[in-house]
């Protein structure tokens, strides 16, 4: 690798733009991980050096010459250096314990004047609730300059919160709630991950961060959760919209083809053939039961695997998916 | 070769490579006779054998997993279809890599086939204290290794090598016989380590002392301790893993009550020490490979000797640092913090040695040296990247990502596998009679180095940027290094083949090995190559310590300084 | 060992034992290598069950109400009696072993065969208790059936997780009542043995090994009684 580049690129301290190895730092918090980062970076190539650059040079000076037997030193050990060689890296392990100590508190310790919003993981998108606005949606938004606490769950198996621009990850843990707090310090967005693995579309369980200024956040949740203009926009693109961010993407094909669940394409007003043996023609009615309860009519050759979507898409949302998949001839 | 005369000093009987007693491959014919043995050589052979085809197995799922990442990518949510494999088929792959690499290659890599072969003949025993418990091991890991073969046959298992609840316990696929192939491979691991304990308690030669051990010897006794507390914990935690998928009963999944961090507790308790059971071995090996080429004392044998033992403690205290992000109490967390740097200086110290050792010797660097120098070098890596993710605030950046899994493979691949494939060809005279071919042994060190390098440097660089593990599919900003780490991949597993074919063309036709071609002074070296069925003809007495070369010149100066 | 080899081994010349394997030199090396096997091979035993105690104690803490009522659905009384099987199976097994020092036969005959009966008359009662709970549906996880065990005379409703209390009784006295099958089984092949005249007191350290066995499955049995059968 070539580690000039890289040494360069970290004394430029490049903060508001991803390097070409590190992600941008969108928080106080990604600053202060990213000095860490870099001081033991430091400790590491040197000691690497040290080591590695020894070893080279007893290799080249003690290499064996000719075939005949030579002498060898006789030292077995010398407790000097050996005290040398434990104390010192003891002290330096010391200093970085402590340093990443006082940095991870800092994440621990939710500010009191945090907004809050809940986070729930399923198989395999994010579900953001707003709880004093009602607001649920796919992506989490959230005003500049205001620490946000997440409060998070999963209804189904281990998920992670992960997102890289702010240097922060937890474990999202059914039956339980663990909590995570970050400050954005601009306008932008970025992005989340998963990152405890969850199954079949455990990459494709994305979602990103919006940070808006506080003014458009305002105008945000006025729409309830729609950015300014939304309504002007077509129901079926509003669902594809939907299609992409809540997950529905991970399972359905919009190509035909079959993946986890069956394709929406051409799906609208075909005659279902289900698991039990019945049929039916797809309808707004069959399709609204069975993003609710999808367990009801299972078609057959596929698993009853669909997570319920009730309580976290509402009638408007439904209507647009609807729309959507119309639209898909 | 130069250091015969001094080991003739110790064996009245000069007898002579195919003398006149058959050795341990041919005293005995046919297939039965190796069914049947309780030969502790026959068995590590054995143990090599089934080692190796499952580290080709391991390996041909880790090259598929990483050509479906040198694919196109799946865009950012636009639902693209994967271009090689699906997400549940890359799933089962890199599960499948996981398990098998670690439960059937690297945990009995150097312990089950090396350790059965060398630890009695470097003890100057006849055999290990329980030879048929010794078979029983063998076949208990056929039977385990089985196992997972028929879950890979009825569908294979997603759940990653880690069986996390409740995804393990809920997921349709076979994670049943899985889990009992880990639970009986485990007894096997078991049953190793209690005779190896016994074996160097009670069968050393007369005159060995404990400050007269090889290295290795050490390294697998500290090895063996970890096996035998440790992994019953492990195999209670699959017990009731399996338990709770049949019957319900609510140990470790929420939505009946449980606690799926629990699991977590469990299965790190065990496996965290089991990522100890993988490198000590390593580090004995290294020990012996270093002094043998160097002409030396190894450079503070106490303290090696020792940092073996306290790794084995320490790491039994350790195993929350792989979960800081998983909700346990914050001070938890901290504690683990301070003890995971406290495991890191023992291992520093026998870095430090090592490379100490070499100073002021007579360096011979034939291909065992050169992997032992690669050794070094990647475990340095291993080791120090270790401590970004032993450090709080970083690991919460780095958790999970392929930063890990770039360490993981530093220590686990750089570090065990290196000094394993280097040790088979330091003791590959010894244990076939044959030599190797020092030239295409150098060449496929030189192709693994270079292709382990590519592989996983670029995994640290993708870890640093976000990349999280155990994904089908990723963004296209991931892209180049993917395919980077997948064109090193490739290396690697050239550079292996090459390995393999130089060994086979060795049993063929290679050079007949000398008793000892590498001039070793501890007892192993002191028999036939290969050895006899009873290893020693006169029961060998130790009169010095392991390192003691004949070119050792004791008239310089041993003060400190330099 | 059935491989005894004719190669000139160095104990040429010197007293071989009869049941002395070939790759030990004494008797006392092998006796000792033998019980430090077996002692280590218990420590593992003891973290195989550390692990169900842990989950005990989770469980423990988290439905504390559950398991004081659910465990007034045991019968401390056969608990108790199966207690005194197994303490009293271990001093036969402890005099079984002096019979070996004083080269015995009857003496370790017959407290073998009084241990192997203690160890069947505990499985006898464990039966009992087993098919109690089975009719009256107290059993682990999915199969818990609290109709049932109303009807049967359970308290109306036990709070929290009475599936989950049945699952670690049956767990950890299922895990335990194995190793007593065990332990029987390499009695009744001690009982061969002795018949045989295998032991005497320079070698017998199968049976102390067995003995050191039974031991700790009943040091196992003193700490799951009262932790299932007396919750306070």
């Amino acid at each position: 690798m070539n580690l000039g580049f890289a040494l360069g690129q970290m004394m430029a301290q490049a903060s508001n733009t991803a390097s070409w190895w590190k992600p941008m730092q969108a928080s106080a918090h990604a600053g202060a991980v990213d000095s860490l980062f870099n001081f033991i970076m430091y400790l590491c190539f040197f000691f690497f050096v040290l080591i590695v650059g020894a070893m080279v040079y007893f290799v080249v000076k003690y290499r064996r010459k000719g075939d005949g037997p030579e002498r060898t030193s006789p030292i077995k050990g010398n407790h000097r250096l050996e005290i040398i060689w434990s104390v010192i890296p003891t002290i330096l392990l010391v200093v970085i314990f402590a340093w990443g100590f006082k940095d991870w508190l800092a994440i621990a310790v939710v500010p009191n004047n945090a907004m809050e919003v809940r986070v729930t993981g399923q198989k395999w998108n994010w579900t953001f609730t707003y709880p004093k606005e009602g607001i649920v949606s796919s992506d989490l938004v959230v005003p500049a300059g205001q620490p946000v606490k997440l409060v998070m769950t999963s209804s189904d198996v281990l998920h992670s919160f992960y997102i890289p621009d702010y240097r922060i990850k937890r474990d999202v843990v059914p039956g339980r709630y663990t909590v995570l707090w970050f400050e954005p310090s601009e306008p932008s967005t970025h992005r989340i991950y998963c990152t405890e693995y969850c199954g079949t579309s455990h990459s494709q369980m994305l979602s990103s961060v919006k940070v808006l200024d506080s003014a458009k956040y305002e105008e945000w949740i006025a729409n309830g959760g729609e950015e300014g203009g939304a309504s002007a926009v077509p129901l079926a693109d509003k669902g594809k919209k939907l299609y992409e961010a809540r997950g529905c993407v991970a399972c359905h094909s919009v190509d035909g083809s079959p993946k986890v669940g069956p394709s929406w394409k051409g799906a609208f007003g075909t005659n279902r053939k289900f698991a039990d043996g019945s049929s039916l023609s797809a309808d707004e009615n069959y399709i609204r039961q069975s993003i609710l309860v999808p367990g009801a009519k299972v078609v057959a050759g596929y698993a009853n695997v669909m997570p319920s979507y009730q309580g976290q898409l509402n009638d408007k949302q439904i209507e647009s998916i609807i729309e959507y998949i119309k639209s898909l001839k | 070769m130069e250091s015969n005369r001094n080991n003739m000093t110790q064996s009245a009987h000069a007898g002579t490579a195919g003398g006149a007693e058959p050795n341990y491959i041919n005293a005995h014919k046919g297939i039965w006779s190796w069914m049947t043995t309780v030969d502790h050589k026959r068995l590590g052979l054995m143990y090599l054998v089934g080692v190796l085809g499952f580290f080709a197995v391991g390996g041909i799922f880790a090259l598929l997993v990483r050509t479906q990442l040198l694919g196109p990518t799946n865009g950012w949510n636009t639902g693209k279809q994967e271009w090689l494999f699906s997400g549940d088929t890359y799933n089962k792959l890199f599960t499948l890599h996981g398990a098998v690499m670690v439960f059937l290659v690297i945990i009995p890599s150097i312990p089950a086939s090396l350790g059965n072969f060398f630890l009695p003949l470097m003890l100057g025993a006849k055999d290990v204290a329980f030879p048929k418990l010794n078979l029983m091991s063998f076949y208990v890991y056929i039977l385990g290794g089985t196992f997972l073969l028929i879950s890979i046959a009825t569908g294979a298992v997603d759940t990653g090598w880690t069986f996390y609840t409740p995804y393990s316990t809920t997921t349709s696929t076979s994670v049943i016989s899985a889990v009992t192939g880990v639970f009986i491979l485990g007894f096997s691991s078991i049953l190793t380590g209690v005779n190896f304990i016994v074996t160097i308690h009670k069968m050393r030669a007369p005159g060995l002392t404990w400050v007269r051990l090889p290295l290795f010897v050490w390294a697998q006794y500290a090895t063996s301790l970890i096996q035998v507390l440790a992994t019953p914990v492990l195999a209670i935690t699959l017990m009731l893993l399996a338990i709770e998928r049949t019957m319900g009963i609510g140990i470790f999944d929420p939505k009946l009550g449980g606690d799926p961090v629990l699991f977590q507790h469990f299965f790190w308790f065990y496996s965290h020490p089991a990522v100890y059971i993988m490198i000590l071995p390593a580090f004995g090996v290294i020990s012996e490979i270093i002094t043998v080429n160097s002409r030396k004392q190894i450079f503070g044998y106490k303290a090696i000797a020792m940092s073996s033992v306290a790794i084995a403690v320490i790491g039994f205290l350790v195993w929350g640092h792989h979960m800081f992000t998983s909700g346990q109490s914050e001070l938890a967390s901290a504690v683990f913090s301070v003890l995971t740097f406290a495991v890191a200086i023992p291992t520093a110290i026998k870095v430090f040695s090592w490379v100490a050792t070499m100073y002021g010797g007579s360096i011979r660097l034939n291909s065992a040296m050169w992997y032992a120098l690669a050794f070094l070098f990647l475990f340095t890596i291993g080791g120090l990247t270790g401590l970004f993710l032993g450090t709080l605030s970083v690991d919460i950046h780095l958790h999970d990502t392929y930063f890990v899994v770039a360490h993981f493979h530093y220590v686990m691949m750089g570090g065990t596998m290196t000094a394993f494939v280097g040790a088979l060809h330091h003791w590959w005279p010894k244990m076939t009679g044959r030599m190797l071919n020092e030239f295409w042994g150098k060449v496929s060190c030189f192709f693994v180095f270079t292709g382990f390098n590519i592989t996983f440097f670029s995994q640290f660089l993708l870890g640093t940027k976000g990349m999280p593990r155990r994904y089908a599919t990723y963004l296209p900003e991931f892209q180049t290094w993917h395919q980077l780490s997948t064109l090193g991949s490739y290396l690697l597993g050239l550079g292996f083949s090459i390995t393999l074919v130089y060994m086979i063309a060795s049993l063929i036709k290679g050079e007949k090995a000398s008793r000892n071609p590498w001039g070793g002074r501890s007892l192993e070296w002191e028999t036939d190559s290969p050895p006899i069925e009873h290893n020693f003809h006169v029961q060998p007495v130790v009169k010095h310590g392991p390192y003691e070369f004949p070119e050792i010149d004791h008239s310089m100066s041993t003060g400190g300084g330099h | 060992m059935g491989q005894q080899s004719s190669s000139h081994a160095s104990t040429a010349g010197h007293h071989h034992p009869k049941y002395l394997a070939h790759h030990f030199e004494s008797m006392a090396q092998q006796n000792a290598s033998g019980k430090l096997g077996m002692w280590l091979f218990l420590g593992q035993e003891v973290l195989f069950f550390s692990g169900l105690f842990l989950a005990y104690v989770l469980g423990r803490i988290f439905y504390p109400e559950t398991f004081l009522a659910a465990h007034e659905l045991l019968d401390w009384k056969l608990g108790a009696l199966n207690t005194i099987f197994l303490l009293t199976s271990s001093l036969t097994m402890a005099l079984a072993v002096r019979g070996a020092q004083v080269n015995s036969k009857p003496q370790m005959f017959y407290n073998i065969l009084a241990t192997l009966f203690l160890g069947g008359a505990f499985m006898v009662v464990k039966y009992i208790e087993y098919s109690h709970k089975f009719h009256d549906g107290l059993l682990p996880g999915h199969f818990f059936d609290a109709a049932k065990a109303m009807h049967n005379g359970a308290p109306a409703n036990i709070p929290g997780a009475p599936a989950i209390f049945f699952a670690i009784y049956f767990v950890m006295t299922g895990t335990h009542g194995l190793h007593v099958l065990i332990g029987m089984g390499l009695m009744i092949w001690l009982l061969v043995r002795i018949n045989r005249g295998d032991f005497n007191s320079e070698n017998h350290v199968y049976l102390e090994n067995v003995g050191l066995y039974w031991h700790i499955v009943d040091l196992i049995w003193i700490f799951l009684f009262p932790l299932l059968y007396l919750v306070r």
